[in-house]
This record gives C-alpha cells, structure tokens and sequence, in this order.
C-alpha cells in the first residue's frame, strides 16, 4: 500500500536543508507539490536562487529520504513559476533560523534585531553573505556580525 | 520562429554566462572579503540565469544538446553575447559600473519578458528579475558610493564610464530577430527600452556626480555575432579549457 501525500509532507519536513540544516525544505517553502500520478510519487521543487549550488544536493536529499522509507517510483520536478520567496518560509522556520543565530526576513528590508543579543542596533556590512540566500549584518551594541535571511 | 527563438534565447544566456564568468574572476582578489562574496554572488546568480536561458536554447534547437554543450562547446563566432559583457574587469571600479550598466538593462528587460507570451520565457524572466533587482540595487549604491566618494575614486568611475559607455548602445539595437520576436508578443523590441534605461541610469549617475559622455557613437558585434572583440576568445580558452582537453568529463 502507497503512503498517504500527508505522510509524505512529513518525511520531506524531517530532510533539513543543506547549508541551513535547522530548518527542513518544507520550512524552507521550496516544496510546492507532492502528488500521485498513477504509482509515481512526484514531488515539485523550486529553487530559491537559480544558481544556487545546493539546489543538486537538496534533489538527492529528497529521493534518498523517500527511498529510506520504502518509496521506489519517485520524481522530482523543477518549478519556476511562481517565484520562490521569503513569504512561504514557515513560522516555525523563522524561529529556527532566530535560534540558530541567522535572522529571519523582513518586509522592511533589514533585520529586525541581532539574533545575539536581540538589540534593534544593527547595520549592514554586505548585501551578501555565505550563501545565495543571505547578506551580512552586525549588531553595533555586541558588535558580533550576523547572517540576514534576505526577503525576496 | 524557433530560429530567432534560439537566437534571443542565445543573447539573453550568453550575456548572464560571460559576464558571470567576468565576474568570477575576482574571487579571491576583491579589495575586501564582503565584496569578495558579493561578487561570487553575483557571479552565481548569472550562471544560474544562464542554466535557464541555455538550457531552454537547446530545447528549442532540437539537436538533443544541453546548457552544457551550449556553454562549452561553441566557439567565438556562435556567442550572442553584448560586448560589454566581455570587456576585461579593469580595476573595481570599472567592473563595478558595467556591472551596473548590465543589471539596468537586465532588470528592465525581464520587467517585460514576464509578460512573454512564451510561458517559458516568461517564467524564467519572473526567476531572473528578482535577482536582477537585487543585483541593480547593490551596483547602483556602489556606483553612488564611489562616485561621488574621494577625489581618486571619482576619477576612476568617470574614466570607467567614459570607457564602457560606447558598449552601451549595442543592447539596444533591433534586427529581424528582435522585431519577429517583437511581432509574435515574446520579446519587447530593444530599441523600445532605452527611454526607460536612460532614465535609470542618468538618474544613478546624478547622484554619483559622474557626467554621461555625449558621444552617440557605439561600438556593435557582440549580439550579433558579427565580431567580437579580442577578450572573447581568451575567456573561452579558460572557461571551455577542461572539456576542450577533456571531452565529455563529468564529475
């Protein structure tokens, strides 16, 4: 018997993202789909930058965790349209990334607070950062320097 | 039409892939480790770019080849690349500004290709045009910064703005390509665009204090495949080196 699309959700929610693993690719809002089509499982996926080099990896992710729980016709499948954004990273993919010392995207274009010592004084040192999907900022009341989740 | 569909598919992925790889030539020789990174960045998001462009360029051609193929195994005379995207990087400053001038005319184009009739086109555009508005953003305030900045790096983004600005007016030329792309609702005519790209970039260049030469004059060949300049040929050597030397090695 074939497991339930909703079981399936939950496995992709425990496959952690590669370069951020404490949040999952469900947090991270990349799925878009998981559905049958006839025996075959397919699962959608979009990227969050075209050239983000963790795009390979997150796909054998996915088919390696879905072949660990007994799944044996899969395919993956790339999504363009619509864009990815900031918007569909989950609540609880926000206070991970807090916790983990990495702050969570804003409407308003900068962090909120340093995810350190949670003060308001923060500056930007680059619009980029360690990954496509970050940019460089520093607390100016504990000085440490963080990575901004970019809102796209 | 799948011809000039291949062709401006050519232009749009030659132009991200040269100068993404332009721009990766400053990894590890930025002036500083954010700009360093920065570049990288970009750098990457241009080859990702070029992965949709290229790869949806083979499709079209038909000839069972790949982005891969499209990127590696062509010679000087098949890129459609601008010229300015190949021009040397020069010191910071110059790649600075023609990294600028590039994302003005990027993020103004994919503004309408979103709207292509081609649904393909159309979402790789809707892809791209974020990261396009991005990369503006950051060249533009680094033209601003060092513009109007010291005397010195005043001095250089003027002379790297009097050098590029002759390689601009090639990304607004029209032939029967563009206006049969134009015709069949998938591509906006070139030529249509420069009003609003004026308006961009003679609004940056204010505000940096650097003046725009009034020289009409633009240097063509690159889109065209007519003629490329000298630098096209030596960023092959290196980029297309390892399946020159080695065909069909995969990792």
């Amino acid at each position: 018997m074939r497991p339930e699309v909703a079981q399936i959700w939950a496995w992709l929610d425990t496959v952690p993202d590669p370069e951020i693993p404490v949040i999952s690719l469900v947090d991270l809002g990349i799925i878009r789909d998981v559905a049958y089509e006839g025996e075959t499982c397919v699962v959608t996926v979009t990227p969050t930058y075209s050239g983000c080099p963790a795009t390979r990896i997150i796909n054998l992710d996915i088919d390696t965790a879905l072949r660990g729980h007994g799944l044996s016709q899969i395919e993956l499948r790339q999504q363009l349209s619509p864009a990815w954004t900031t918007d569909w990273l989950s609540d609880k993919g926000r206070a991970k990334l807090e916790e983990y010392g990495i702050a969570p995207p804003q409407p308003a274009g900068g962090p909120a607070r340093c995810p350190r010592c949670q003060s308001t004084h923060v500056e930007k040192l680059s619009q980029f950062g360690s990954t496509p999907c970050k940019a460089q900022w520093r607390c100016t009341d504990c000085l440490e320097p963080f990575d901004y989740f970019k809102c796209i | 039409m799948s011809e000039a569909l291949f062709e401006f598919l050519c232009r749009m992925g030659d132009n991200t892939l040269i100068l993404g790889h332009r721009v990766s030539e400053w990894c590890g020789h930025a002036p500083v480790l954010e700009e360093d990174i920065a570049l990288a960045n970009t750098a990457l998001d241009l080859l990702g770019q070029t992965q949709m462009w290229l790869g949806y360029a083979a499709e079209v051609q038909g000839e069972g080849k790949t982005a891969d193929d499209l990127a590696f195994l062509r010679d000087a005379w098949d890129f459609r690349n601008v010229l300015l995207c190949e021009l040397p990087n020069g010191d910071f400053g110059r790649t600075l500004m023609r990294q600028f001038l590039f994302d003005a005319f990027n993020v103004t184009v994919l503004g309408y290709l979103q709207n292509s009739k081609d649904r393909r086109v159309a979402e790789i555009a809707e892809k791209a045009a974020k990261e396009a508005a991005y990369h503006v953003e950051r060249s533009a305030d680094t033209v601003v910064g060092l513009g109007d900045g010291t005397e010195e790096s005043h001095a250089r983004m003027q002379a790297a703005l009097d050098y590029l600005w002759p390689y601009v007016g090639e990304m607004f030329d029209s032939d029967a390509v563009d206006l049969a792309l134009c015709e069949s609702g998938i591509a906006p005519d070139p030529k249509s665009l420069r009003a609003e790209y004026d308006a961009l970039v003679q609004r940056v260049m204010a505000e940096a204090t650097l003046t725009i030469p009034e020289d009409p004059f633009h240097h063509t060949g690159g889109r065209t495949g007519r003629m490329h300049t000298e630098h096209l040929g030596h960023i092959l050597c290196t980029m297309q080196w390892l399946q020159r030397a080695y065909p069909g090695a995969t990792w």
